[in-house]
């Protein structure tokens, strides 16, 4: 049989298998015409430094990832990361480290479970809950905000080092990271849970004839991106080192684009969070990339904007043959 | 058995209206076609048959010009016409009504012939013709009844004046009074000159109705039979390339008996505005057959049982204990296991066999932690096994044949242990070698002590699988009859509610 096949589809087929190829090779790419625009960049520092950027980028991406498995959306994480940061920063140094992560981590647990009912009990579409919930926290950071002004901030060293830090030039964030990545990987291939994700993403109908009270899944799910947003905040505010109200913001649509160009189908069941890492990774390389040419803000958006079209457009053409 | 369609071509008249020769297609390295060919004369009808996988589909997107062939021809009305795109074959004089209703449910019925360019009156003519008396051209297409929609496809395909009408499953939905309708109209409309191709699984349709049957078997035309009486048998060993294993006698004569507290006992059961008053008991180890014409309640019947839908009144016992059936997940707990008709409503298309096999193994909120990984393949191989799901593709539940996405529909619920299962009419659609596996894992099933309540719209085949069948009329059991006494005819009236009322006692005790 595959003596009759040509190169090209097998290639296609390959290709079709194992989605992750090229998008790996797309980045190798990135980075070979960055080396040609100037050369002598690619060093250990800059690779350090590139993956350390990308680290916040592909935890808020994850949030994206596993909700659009469902076909959901989770627009509130740039916030929760943000207040998460900021009640953080605010509260260590009135109640010590601790306590202030804690308190912190539990207001973005609170934010995705706002989300988790309003879309898994009261079916609200997930693009406007979680547009909603997002305005309201922020809204309530605003005013939490004007009473915490005198009471000045503090970053704990942890989170400095695991933001900022480096051994042997490689970024210390990595250790936080690779448990991470390496736990959603494995959960969304390994575990119930995770396999419900993917069911209910690619029909809903279904997993309810299969005995699966979505609503649970939903809100589990929702609770957790919530989680993830809050951990990504304490990452950033470490990388980032002041604390400010619109610190993962400018995150917000970067991660959906990370999730998407990595191969995760936004209409649900498809994808996972392996192409969502290289994803983060190709947009924070092709953000270097248009620092480099000196262009206008305004440019270099619509750039962006196009590089990112352009790319999904080909990859979903070159997986969804064969 | 020729190998091609040739000895029709001399018989006919001058040339055929549609000569399709060689035609091959292959999907990556599958091949799907390897030398199919048709010839259709004027005023014929012509059954295109072949069992699930024998590359019926893709034969008939060539010949509709959905999809190119890799090679061979497809000539209309003798010229070379090479089709290039449905709108071309439209053209050029075939037209065909598919198995899924081509209307738009968001516009009316007017809106939807504006679309298709298709002359008013003559569909109006086509419509009372078929027998839907009271439609109105502003009734929204998605508020229309799936029976009715199929009518009106083929009222629109018949106003377009067609050389050659393409019917795939036409009466797969139907009540039996619309299809001695539409089986009387294309009949008749073939002995003016039209021809048809008709695809069935029915031998009663296709003998009343057709002149030949083109049979296809893994993805080549291995011949083309007249329709005499008894051919049946012929056209089944040409499907199945040998001869089919007999039914067995040994099914009919082992049946259990029924005693001691039912498995499952329905007590006045109602639900939607269809579903009024249905009782009956269903005992571990016995197959109970539904019958029912389209829409008298058995869809609301088997998604109460399912859990999937509530009950407005009437209560449901297993093994004498009072279910609560609020969730498909209440349903499964209780051994209450649906298998629905329609198999898009029950797969993840777009995941592999195995997680649509094991899904159920994984709903349960206690189950959501690690996957045991090898009591799962486990389960899902044995599953697959004892189904023979051909599972070449099995990457993705859609690049299957329709027979064996309707396999994995099952083999969850085998891999999950089966206690009850509801079947509700499997066999729609698919070919006779799947059937006979489903009847004979039915009995198996029942044999090792599950009940099993089976609906069926083709009433020939409660005796294959059956022990006893309920007849449903308007949303009530209107009678029970034995298997040895369920021959088509008695079905038929029973069905029809033409039988004595005082039948209905029979079913619960």
């Amino acid at each position: 049989m595959s003596a009759t096949l040509t190169p090209v589809t097998r290639l296609t087929r390959l290709l079709a298998q194992n989605p992750l190829i090229p998008l790996i090779l797309l980045l190798a790419g990135l980075v070979l015409v960055l080396e040609i625009m100037q050369p002598g960049i690619l060093s250990v520092f800059w690779i350090g430094n590139t993956i350390k950027v990308a680290i916040p980028l592909a935890m808020l991406a994850a949030c994206q990832t596993l909700t659009m498995l469902t076909g959901g959306i989770d627009l509130s994480a740039g916030t929760v990361a943000t207040i998460t940061a900021f009640v953080m920063a605010t509260l260590a140094p009135l109640l010590g480290v601790p306590e202030a992560v804690a308190i912190a981590l539990a207001c973005a647990l609170l934010a995705g479970a706002v989300n988790g009912f309003g879309i898994a009990i009261c079916r609200v579409h997930p693009l406007i809950m979680s547009l909603g919930t997002g305005l309201i926290a922020n809204g309530c950071l605003l005013v939490y905000q004007r009473y915490v002004i005198a009471t000045g901030t503090l970053i704990p060293d942890a989170l400095v080092w695991l933001g900022t830090g480096r051994t042997w030039g490689i970024p210390n964030g990595l250790v936080l990271f690779i448990p991470f990545a390496a736990l959603i990987i494995w959960g969304q291939r390994r575990t119930g849970f995770g396999r419900l994700l993917y069911a209910v993403g690619s029909n809903e109908g279904a997993a309810r004839l299969s005995g699966v009270r979505s609503w649970q899944v939903l809100l589990a799910l929702y609770t957790l991106s919530g989680l993830i947003a809050g951990l990504t905040g304490l990452i950033l505010i470490g990388l980032v080192k002041t604390p400010s109200l619109s610190l993962a913001l400018r995150l917000d649509l970067p991660s959906v684009a990370a999730a998407v160009v990595g191969g995760t189908s936004i209409f649900g069941g498809r994808g996972g969070y392996g192409g969502t890492i290289v994803g983060a990774l190709i947009l924070t390389v092709l953000t270097t990339m248009l620092t480099l040419l000196h262009m206008p803000e305004g440019a270099r958006g619509i750039l962006f904007g196009l590089i990112i079209l352009a790319v999904t457009a080909l990859y979903i053409r070159l997986t969804e043959k064969g | 058995m020729t190998p091609k369609d040739t000895s029709a071509a001399a018989s006919g008249p001058g040339a055929p209206v549609l000569d399709a020769q060689g035609v091959s297609k292959r999907f990556g390295a599958v091949v799907a076609l390897r030398d199919a060919s048709l010839i259709l004369n004027r005023g014929e009808v012509v059954a295109l048959m072949g069992a699930n996988g024998a590359g019926k589909s893709t034969f008939v997107k060539i010949l509709t010009g959905a999809l190119a062939p890799d090679s061979g021809h497809v000539r209309i009305r003798g010229a070379e016409a090479r089709v290039a795109s449905p709108a071309e074959a439209r053209r050029s004089g075939l037209v065909p009504v598919y198995q899924e209703p081509s209307l738009i449910p968001d516009l009316d019925v007017a809106a939807n012939l504006r679309l298709g360019k298709t002359p008013v009156a003559a569909f109006r003519h086509w419509v009372a013709a078929l027998g839907i008396a009271d439609l109105r051209l502003d009734d929204l297409i998605g508020r229309l009844p799936l029976a009715t929609l199929r009518i009106l496809d083929l009222a629109r395909a018949l106003a377009a004046e067609p050389d050659v009408l393409l019917l795939d499953e036409m009466t797969a939905a139907l009540p039996t009074d619309l299809v001695d309708r539409v089986l009387s109209v294309v009949r008749a409309q073939a002995d003016a000159g039209r021809s048809v191709i008709y695809i069935s699984h029915r031998f009663a349709e296709i003998a009343r109705l057709c002149d030949r049957a083109t049979v296809l078997r893994d993805g080549a035309t291995v011949g083309s039979l007249a329709i005499t009486p008894g051919v049946e048998e012929r056209v089944v060993e040409m499907m199945l390339g040998a001869n089919p294993p007999r039914q067995s006698a040994a099914a009919q004569a082992a049946r259990a008996p029924r005693a001691g507290t039912p498995r499952l006992a329905v007590r006045g059961l109602a639900a939607g505005n269809r579903l009024n008053d249905v009782s009956f008991d269903l005992h571990a180890g016995e197959v109970l057959g539904v019958v029912a014409l389209e829409g008298q309640g058995q869809d609301e019947l088997f998604d109460v049982l399912a859990g999937n839908r509530r009950a407005l009144a009437g209560s449901v016992a297993i093994d004498g204990q009072t279910a609560r059936l609020r969730h498909p997940a209440d349903a499964i707990a209780a051994g209450l296991t649906l298998v629905p008709g329609d198999r898009s409503r029950a797969l993840l298309m777009s995941r592999s066999v195995r997680e649509n096999i094991a899904l159920p193994l994984v709903a349960r909120m206690a189950k959501w932690g690690v996957i045991p990984a090898r009591n799962e393949a486990a389960r899902v191989s044995a599953a697959i096994d004892r189904l023979q799901i051909d599972t070449r593709a099995q990457g993705e539940v859609r690049r299957l044949s329709g027979g064996n996405q309707q396999k994995v529909t099952i083999a969850r619920w085998i891999a999950k242990g089966v206690e009850t299962l509801l079947l509700f009419d499997p066999p729609r659609g698919i070919d006779i070698r799947t059937k006979r596996q489903i009847y004979a894992l039915v009995r198996d099933l029942a044999a090792q002590g599950a009940a099993v309540l089976f609906y069926t719209s083709e009433l020939g085949e409660v005796q294959q699988a059956c022990d006893r069948a309920v007849v449903i009329f308007n949303g009530r059991v209107v009678d029970v009859i034995e298997a040895q006494e369920a021959s088509e005819p008695s079905l038929m009236r029973a069905a029809y509610g033409l039988t004595s009322g005082d039948a209905a006692r029979k079913a619960a005790p």
